[in-house]
């Protein structure tokens, strides 16, 4: 009764408040356009990939070395990428918000906050592991393969299953 | 003009390209950036399994899978047009760490004198792309974001809970780098 009752809710398109909660649970992306599109709109989504992974590959972000030098604090380069990606992205956000900058399809840009739980401290540990093992976040992973990397798409699987794993076990983990 | 594209970009250039992938991202469409989010809207299309975690709507966020796609795209092209005609210039205390592992080849982004298909069935191998994978996927989820969506995103919007995340990030990663990988990589 309860599958039939979020099926037809899902087929109906509209979301209920509580699917928005689910959604946006952990989610980064719950911000979206309340205009419907057609499919190809979001190859503009995939333009700004293309050029973001780029960067990673031309600026060395995805090199294991980097990320080896950055935890032994033997080089500036990766804390010089974050912190002056950061500072653009603070500035960029302040000007958005002062002079009420809108989407180039004119809706009002929205910020969600995000709520702190304990997730954040031991999940934080876990990917800080992760991170420095295989010397990529999620977005490296993606543009390794495509650099020919073949073999870290052993490890991307391994992340899809880990981030199920977590689906799977999260309401018996401390949050 | 070809030359300084093919060398390795400097911090100052592509720190600030990262950045504005904020607020490109939040004009053209009202998203906020997130790498990590796409491992789970893969899950919630692919194994939903019934998890309530995963049974949402994923279609709403194909915008992300799109991105992911692109980056993907993005690492072949540098690769095949701007390629670094030089090895990767690393830190001789790396160096010579990494040596007494018998990791003696800097000429990719990755070693690849452990990342490789015959050393994935190794212990070392495994632990290292399987197990390290594994961490990633989870621990991102877990934290709910990665380097993007929290320290850079998250950092942006001024979210205290995402300073916890990116600092707890750096914590693990110092901790794995400098006591645990360096036996992982002697095993």
């Amino acid at each position: 009764m309860q599958d039939i009752k979020t099926e037809n809710r899902l087929n109906d398109g509209i979301e209920t408040a509580e699917e928005f909660e689910v959604r946006s649970l952990d989610a980064m992306c719950i911000n979206e356009s309340h205009l419907t599109h057609k499919w190809y709109h979001n190859l503009k989504y995939m333009v700004v990939g293309i050029a973001f992974g780029i960067v990673f590959i031309k600026a060395e972000i995805i090199s294991w070395f980097r990320i080896q030098e950055m935890f032994r604090f033997q080089s500036f380069h990766m804390f010089g990428v974050i912190g002056s990606a950061v500072m653009v992205g603070v500035i960029s956000v302040l000007l958005i918000k002062k002079m009420n900058i809108k989407t180039i399809y004119g809706e009002v840009i929205e910020f969600h906050p995000k709520q702190f739980n304990k997730g954040q401290i031991y999940g934080g540990l876990l990917f800080g592991f992760g991170w420095a093992i295989t010397g990529a976040c999620p977005g490296p992973l993606f543009a390794l393969v495509g650099s020919g990397a073949t073999v870290i798409a052993v490890t991307l699987l391994s992340a899809i299953a880990g981030t199920w794993t977590y689906g799977y076990m999260r309401e018996k983990l401390p949050h | 003009m070809l030359d300084i594209l093919k060398n390795p970009w400097p911090w100052y250039v592509a720190g600030p390209l990262i950045g504005l992938t904020v607020p490109v991202l939040l004009i053209i469409g009202n998203k906020a950036f997130g790498i990590s989010s796409s491992l789970r809207h893969i899950c919630a299309a692919c194994i939903p399994a019934n998890i309530p975690f995963f049974k949402y709507e994923w279609k709403k966020e194909i915008w992300n899978l799109f991105f992911v796609g692109g980056i993907l795209l993005g690492g072949f092209l540098a690769m095949s047009l701007l390629a670094n005609p030089n090895p990767v210039e690393i830190h001789p205390n790396l160096a010579s760490e990494l040596s007494t592992y018998g990791i003696t080849n800097f000429e990719s982004m990755v070693p690849v004198d452990v990342f490789n298909w015959s050393t994935l069935l190794t212990l070392k191998g495994f632990i290292i792309m399987v197990f390290g994978g594994f961490l990633i996927g989870f621990g991102t989820r877990y934290a709910g974001g990665c380097t993007s969506g929290h320290a850079i995103m998250g950092l942006s919007t001024l979210q205290w809970p995402s300073l916890i995340a990116t600092c707890c990030f750096m914590v693990g990663g110092i901790i794995m780098a400098n006591w645990i990988l360096p036996v992982i990589l002697s095993l």
